[in-house]
Parts: C-alpha cells; structure tokens; sequence
C-alpha cells in the first residue's frame, strides 16, 4: 500500500502541474486570440479540467491507502508508527489521518481536490471564469502536492526497514469524539476559502464584468464559513472537554489562527453586499478574500512551523519555510495582478451618508478587521519583542481579554444597529423609530442586570458582561422586530396569520432573514461568553465521604476506583450531586484521569452536568502523592450552554440564507408604480407584488 | 439630525470614560489578590498554561509558584513587587501578558491605536464622500410627484407606519 500511495501522489503531482500549465497557456492563448495555434486553446482547457478531475482521483487513492494503512496496523509506514497502534479504537484510527503533518497536508491535498472536482464538475455557468479558477486552484494544489510527495512524505517507511510489533499510538489528547470531526470541520473552512480567492483572482485576471463572479461564489464563500465556524467551536468544546482547566478558548496560537481567516470571512460575507447591491468596496472585497486566503495559510503557517508555541501543535516542524515561500509567491501574485488590474475595480458609487447601511457595513468590516488585527499582532509579539530585545514575552488570555472584549462588545453593538438602518441614508425620523425598543431593551435589560444583585461598577469583567446582556437584549429586539415589521406586511397583504407571514417572509429572502437568525445565534453565544465573569471554582483533596460546595451545588464522594483496559488504565471519582439538600442525579459523576499504556501520557475526562443556567464542571486532578487522595477541583460556569445553542442556531441561519428564494409570483398591481426612465426620472405603471 | 448625532456620541464617550475609570480598580483581599497575581502569571513547566490553570498530572512547578505567591502576599508584599520577584527568577516568560512600559507597551498600544486610526479614517473618508454626493433633484412634474404620494401611501398602509413616520 505504501508504494500504491505514494505512486497516487507522484501521479497527483504531475497531473496538477498539467493542469497548470495547460490551464494557464490556454487562458494565456485564449486572451491573445490564439485560435490558429495546432491545439485550439479551448481543447488545452480541457484537457487541464479533466486533469484536475484525474488528480482529485489520484489523491482519493492516496488518502485511501493511508487510512487502509492505519486500519491494517501497517506498521512499515513511519507515519502508522507515530500515530496508531494496535489497540486503537477504530474511530481514532481515522483520527490519525489528521494527527500528524504528513497525514494533515494529506488531507488537506485531499480536501482541495474534492472541491477542485466540484468545480470542474460545476463548470457550466461561466466555462472560462471556472477555467481561470480552476488553474489557479491547481497552483495552489501544487504546492500541498510538492510538499507530501518531497517533504512531509506520509508513506515513508520505517528507518532500518524493520517494523515494530506496535506503534506509539494517538496522541491522547486527541482520543475524543470530537476529535473525529473538529479536524476536518476545521480544514473544510481553511481550504474552502481557496475556492472564493480563486474566483476572485480568476475575475480580476479576466476583467470579469460586472459581479457575477460574487454571484457563483457566494455559496461557496457560505458553506466555507459554515464549515470553519462549526470547526471552531468543536475546537472550543473538545478543549473545555478535554483539557479540564474550565475554558472553552485559552487565545492560543492555533486557536488564533483558526480565528483570524473566520474574521477576515465574515468581513468579506458582509461588505461583499455593497458590492452586489450599489457596486461599491471592489478593491476592499478583493483584497479580503485574498486576505481571508492568506491569514488560512499563515494559520497552517503557525500551526506546523513552530514559529510560536501551542498547547495544540501536535504536528510540528520545520515545513514553516515552504509555507513562508508560499505566502510571499502568493502574496505577489495577488499584489501585482491588483495593480496591473485595479482600474477594472472603480466603484460605481460611493457611501452618501455616515448613517446609512452602507456605512455600517464598513464600520462592521472595521472592528473584524481590528480584531483580526489585535489578533495577530498579540500571537506574533512574542516573536517581535524576541527579535527587538531578546527576550520572548509570553501574550496569553490576560493580554486579550482586555484588548479583545471592548472590540467584541462593540461588534455585537453594529450587529444590532446595521440592519436598522436604511440604505444609502437614514432619516432621525426612521432612526428614532426603529431604535426606540432595542433602546429601551437594553436599559431595562442594564437596569435589570442591577436590581438581579450584578455589581455592574465592581469588576471589570462584570462590567462588560453586564453591558453585554443589555446589547443581547437590544440586538434580539431588533432583530424581532424586523421579522414582525415585515410579517406585519405581508399579514395585511395576504391575511396570512403572522407566523405564516414570517415564514413566507423568511422564504421571499432567504439570505435576509437567514442573516438576521445568524445574528441571533451570535447573540446566544455571546449572551454565554459572558458567563465567564461569573465563574466560580473550588479545589479541595477529598477522601471518601468527604464533600466539597459551590454555589448550590453540595458534591459527595462515594469513592475512588481504578480501572484497565487494553487502551489505557484509569483511575476516577464517583460524586454525588445535591442541590440545596436534594440529590439530582440519579448517576453519580465520574471525573476520571487516563494513562494510556502504549506511551504513558495523561488524560482528563472532565464530567459535566449542564443546564441552561449554569455547567457543573468536575475534574479528577490525580491524587495527592502525599496523602494518596484524589484532587477534585469544581467548576460552576454560567450559561456556557447558550454557546453551542448560538452555534446551532447560527449554522441554521448560514443554511437558511443558501436556501434559494422564493420567486414572488407577478401579478400586475392595483396602484401604479414608479418606474426611473432612462434619465433617471420616475414615472408611473408597470407592475407590483401581488396585493 | 446632527444634534441626535452628537448627543449619541457624547453619550457613547461618556460610558467608555466611565467603563476605563472602573476597570483601573484593583483586588484588596489576600484571596482576590491570589487569584488575581496567579492569572497574571504563567505555569513554567513547558504547558503553556496560566499558574492557576495548570491542572496537568505530577506538575513538579505549579505548587511550589503558588505556595511562593502565597507566601509573598502573606508577607505584605505589593503586587508590583511580587510579580518583579517572579520575573528575576524565572524570567520575563513568567508573565501571562506584557507589562506596561518600555517595548511592552507598544503591544498594548497599537490594537486601539490602529482601530482608531481607522475609525477616524473611515468617518473622514464617509464624510468626504457624502460632501461629494451631488444634491437630489427636487423639480418633479405634477404626475410623478402624485404616482410618488400614492406609492408612499401605499407603503404607509403595507407598513403600518402613520404620516408622521410613526409606527
């Protein structure tokens, strides 16, 4: 299998590099009018799109033999040595696909080729600008491909040529249910932003005209944010799950890194709307695709270069030189393509007014940009202040939770008051009128916080949560009250009762609608961020029968046992749980610590009794070598429930907004309508939405 | 309009003054200031993690950091000494974020530097653009001015929204 593998990704390599060649020649031929050439630049096209159709075969048969390998205890590959052994459980087998580098740049190989495929597969609205894109996807496939076949080899064999009996097994930290999806949730969204960039490199290349390219785009630019959202937060619950210390986001580097691209994203997704609507921010939105690209390379960058260190680098080396290669190769093509092209991305208009929707939405992309900003510079500061003074000083969550919290509140603030406002410029009369509940959500909401006993002027931390429950407030009511204005509409037009009106009013536009229920989700997961200034937590040794308190919760340890299994030993807690007096589990939690056999590394498996109100969070810390007593520290936080609720709910929104709309049916009116002439003028007539 | 603008604004300042005066207050009690110093610190070990959160197995560092940070606040240590002793014997790593002079200010800075940098920059550039918006034709005809009216009315009814701009 090692040699069928390996031979898959020669044969990957070679047809990528086909593809680029004959795709780019093609193009090149096709601009310059080429068609008395021997090969007619549309067959050479071809050719370089079933080229790429081939590759993503060839490095289906290689990712096969690497996950046959692991599954059939192969241990003459280097890789199954590093990653697997014989007692794993076959679910983390596939885990070890993405457990190490050359298996992760595999995967990623594999990734980008599946949706190369789609691609070519797809090609039938616009065969030239899926040419384009298609070429340039193969560029960048090159590069993966060049460094699994030369640098990070997934099937190489073991040195010496002998293979052991066993291998040194998962890493344990990734031994989680989670672990299983996060990866590839996560490299779904890094990878899917390829395809937008080579969209957006491809129309820029080609003069595209007009925005049709953000048209055949947009899905992919959504699916691609869904994917990397939902691979954050798995992120964020296998780490509150797995590494005990009570958090869910600890501003580690590769945390950041995932971070950064969303931000940059969720930018684009935004601004990309004045582009489509009133031709405006081209540049802007070019360069944040472009951007959104290069921040998922320099995550990769971070993540496997070793050039800042993390609690998550489980694959590490000195790759980091290729990927810096890479970006700057990037970073030039995407410079000088813009400068020698710039003139084709004059805006149509510009922003009339600084309260308008338009301004909004750059006020919007200037606090994700700010984010991703503070982002990156506090993950590289450690590196800039080891070059300028020699000495590396360490930027964790103390640094962030103050610089990030402000920018955080305030993005929450612009995604209530955007959608508020009109396009092009709003009124103080319609200002007044669409914020006058959201206002008064948030002050009853403030005053509400205060009269619940929050010391909203004692801490820092419960400041802005106070703060942010109030904006939660004003934001859900402003998203409420856009679904009942419009529902309300649609009521008097059709008599529909109003929850029928909302629906029929969400299925007219989608992507509206969709995008406010996103926004709600944002909401819910903030309303839980906030939550974290509450935390509360005990520590204590507890012998059995002993019993430790937080909050209303009273925990009584039965006792302490010790377990095996072929995997891994493992010792734990059995606790009862009484709130204010009353058992309320009719299982006792049990925290445990693992060991596992093949190479003796530890393990937290936090138990966790969640409600809406609050996590019970209880972690086995090992035991006292003094005393032989097990350490149970307790965690209560508050609403962490509402964070994977809000990732729910935002990934329904992100699905509705892909539904497609529904067409209204036209009918001709029973008011005439103004009609603009060609001069611009309004006259009346034509035709309406069915009365 | 502009006096609605500027009241807001006001106002907005006036809660970031507020908010800055609050967050300058500082922990009193020895347990506070425990869990305050202990996350202000880092584990040296090698996890990567705050003092207070290192939660690993066999930690051989952890302890003893927290039972020297106990014993420096029971010694009437302030928290500017108590974190200087712990940077000049385990070095500048030791702290889980960067003081506040010298270079280290430079990262506290520059986030809110650059996003006012733009923020000013993108209001200057908004409002140079609507200065360049050229006025709306007012001259109508009688017919399109009547067919605009009757599709305000028609919108005031859909909408529900009074002629005062009341909902």
């Amino acid at each position: 299998m090692a040699a069928f593998g390996s031979f898959a990704l020669l044969i990957a390599l070679i047809l990528a590099v086909y593809n680029l060649f004959a795709g780019g020649v093609g193009l090149r031929l096709q601009a310059v009018g080429g068609g008395a050439t021997r090969v007619a630049p549309e067959r050479l096209l071809e050719t370089a799109r079933r080229a790429g159709i081939a590759g993503f075969a060839a490095v289906t048969a290689a990712a096969f033999a690497l996950v046959w390998s692991v599954f059939h205890n192969d241990f003459t590959l280097e890789y199954i040595v590093e990653h697997s052994n014989i007692a794993l459980p076959s679910a983390y087998k596939f885990a070890a696909l993405w457990s190490g580098q050359e298996g992760s740049l595999l995967l990623w190989c594999w990734l980008l080729a599946t949706y190369g495929f789609v691609l070519r597969l797809t090609d039938g609205e616009d065969k030239r600008l899926h040419a384009y894109a298609g070429t340039i996807l193969a560029g960048v496939q090159v590069f993966f491909l060049i460094l699994v076949n030369f640098v990070a080899m997934p099937f190489s064999l073991v040195r010496g040529g002998v293979a052991p009996p066993d291998g040194n097994g998962l890493n344990p930290l990734l031994q989680y249910p989670e672990m299983v999806i996060h990866p590839p949730m996560l490299y779904l969204g890094y990878v899917g932003f390829t395809v937008p960039f080579a969209f957006a490199l491809g129309a820029l290349m080609m003069r595209y005209p007009g925005e049709k390219w953000i048209h055949i785009t947009r899905r992919w630019t959504m699916f691609t944010w869904m994917f990397l959202t939902i691979g954050i937060f798995l992120g964020m619950h296998w780490a509150y799950a797995v590494l005990g210390w009570g958090g869910y986001w600890g501003w580690d580097p590769v945390e950041n890194a995932s971070l950064m691209p969303w931000l940059t994203g969720t930018a684009f997704l935004h601004s990309v709307m004045m582009q489509e609507k009133r031709g405006m921010m081209k540049s802007w939105n070019v360069w944040l695709i472009f951007s959104t690209f290069l921040l998922s390379i320099l995550g990769t960058l971070l993540t496997r270069g070793g050039l800042v260190s993390s609690v998550h680098a489980f694959a590490q080396s000195s790759i980091g030189t290729w990927f810096v290669v890479f970006l700057g190769i990037v970073l030039a093509v995407c410079a000088f393509t813009y400068i020698v092209q710039k003139d084709h991305l004059k805006t149509e208009h510009q922003i009339e007014s600084l309260v308008s929707r338009e301004s909004s939405f750059l006020f919007n992309n200037l606090v994700l940009l700010a984010a991703c900003f503070t982002i990156l510079w506090g993950t590289l500061y450690p590196v800039l202040s080891e070059y300028v003074d020699g000495t590396k000083k360490t930027v964790s969550g103390a640094y962030y939770s103050h610089v990030m919290v402000p920018i955080g509140v305030f993005l929450l603030l612009l995604t209530g008051v955007g959608p508020l406002l009109a396009w092009r410029a709003s009124s103080l009369k319609s200002m007044r009128r669409n914020f006058v509940w959201p206002v008064v959500a948030f002050w009853v909401a403030l005053i509400g916080c205060m009269v619940a006993g929050v010391k909203v002027w004692g801490d820092e931390g419960v400041f802005y949560a106070a703060v942010t429950w109030s904006l939660a407030a004003a934001v859900t009511t402003a998203i409420v009250s856009e679904f009942v204005r419009g529902a309300m509409v649609l009521h008097r037009q059709t008599g529909r009762n109003l929850a029928s009106s909302a629906v029929l009013l969400t299925r007219r536009n989608t992507r509206r609608y969709g995008g406010y229920v996103v926004h709600l989700g944002v909401v819910l997961i903030f309303l839980g961020f906030a939550g974290y200034a509450f935390n509360r937590s005990a520590e204590k040794e507890m012998p059995p029968g002993s019993a430790v308190t937080v909050g209303p919760y009273r925990l009584v340890n039965l006792g302490n046992t010790e377990e095996s299994n072929a995997n891994y030993d493992t010792e734990f807690a059995q606790l009862d749980v009484y709130e204010h007096g009353k058992k309320i589990l009719d299982q006792p939690m049990a925290p445990e610590k693992r060991v596992y056999l093949v190479n003796g590394q530890p393990q937290t498996i936090v138990a966790n009794h969640s409600t809406l109100l609050w996590d019970l969070y209880v972690v086995y810390e090992g035991k006292n070598p003094d005393t032989g007593m097990p350490i149970i520290k307790v965690f209560l936080n508050p609403l962490v429930s509402w964070i994977w609720i809000g990732l729910a709910v935002t990934v329904f929104g992100t699905l509705l907004a892909l539904v497609p709309t529904l067409q209204p049916v036209r009918v001709a009116a029973t008011v005439p309508v103004v009609h603009a002439n060609s001069d611009g003028r309004a006259t009346a007539g034509g035709e309406g939405w069915p009365s | 309009m502009k006096r609605g603008i500027k009241l807001w604004g006001r106002t907005l300042l006036a809660t970031v003054v507020v908010a800055v005066c609050l967050c300058a207050t500082g922990a009193t009690d020895p347990g506070a200031r425990f869990d305050d110093l202990g996350h202000k610190m880092m584990c040296t070990c090698g996890c990567n993690q705050v003092l207070l959160e290192c939660n690993h197995v066999g930690c051989t560092v952890s302890g003893g950091m927290r039972d020297e940070l106990t014993r420096a606040i029971a010694g009437g240590q302030n928290d500017s000494l108590i974190l200087q002793s712990f940077v000049q014997e385990y070095g500048a790593t030791v702290l889980a974020a960067p003081t506040t002079h010298g270079l280290d200010l430079l990262a506290w800075i520059m986030p809110f530097a650059v996003s006012l940098l733009a923020l000013g920059g993108t209001i200057y550039l908004v409002r140079h653009w609507a200065r360049q918006q050229p006025a709306p034709t007012q001259a109508r005809t009688p017919e399109e001015a009547q067919a605009l009216e009757t599709m305000r009315a028609r919108i005031r009814r859909e909408t529900g929204t009074r002629e005062d701009g009341q909902g």
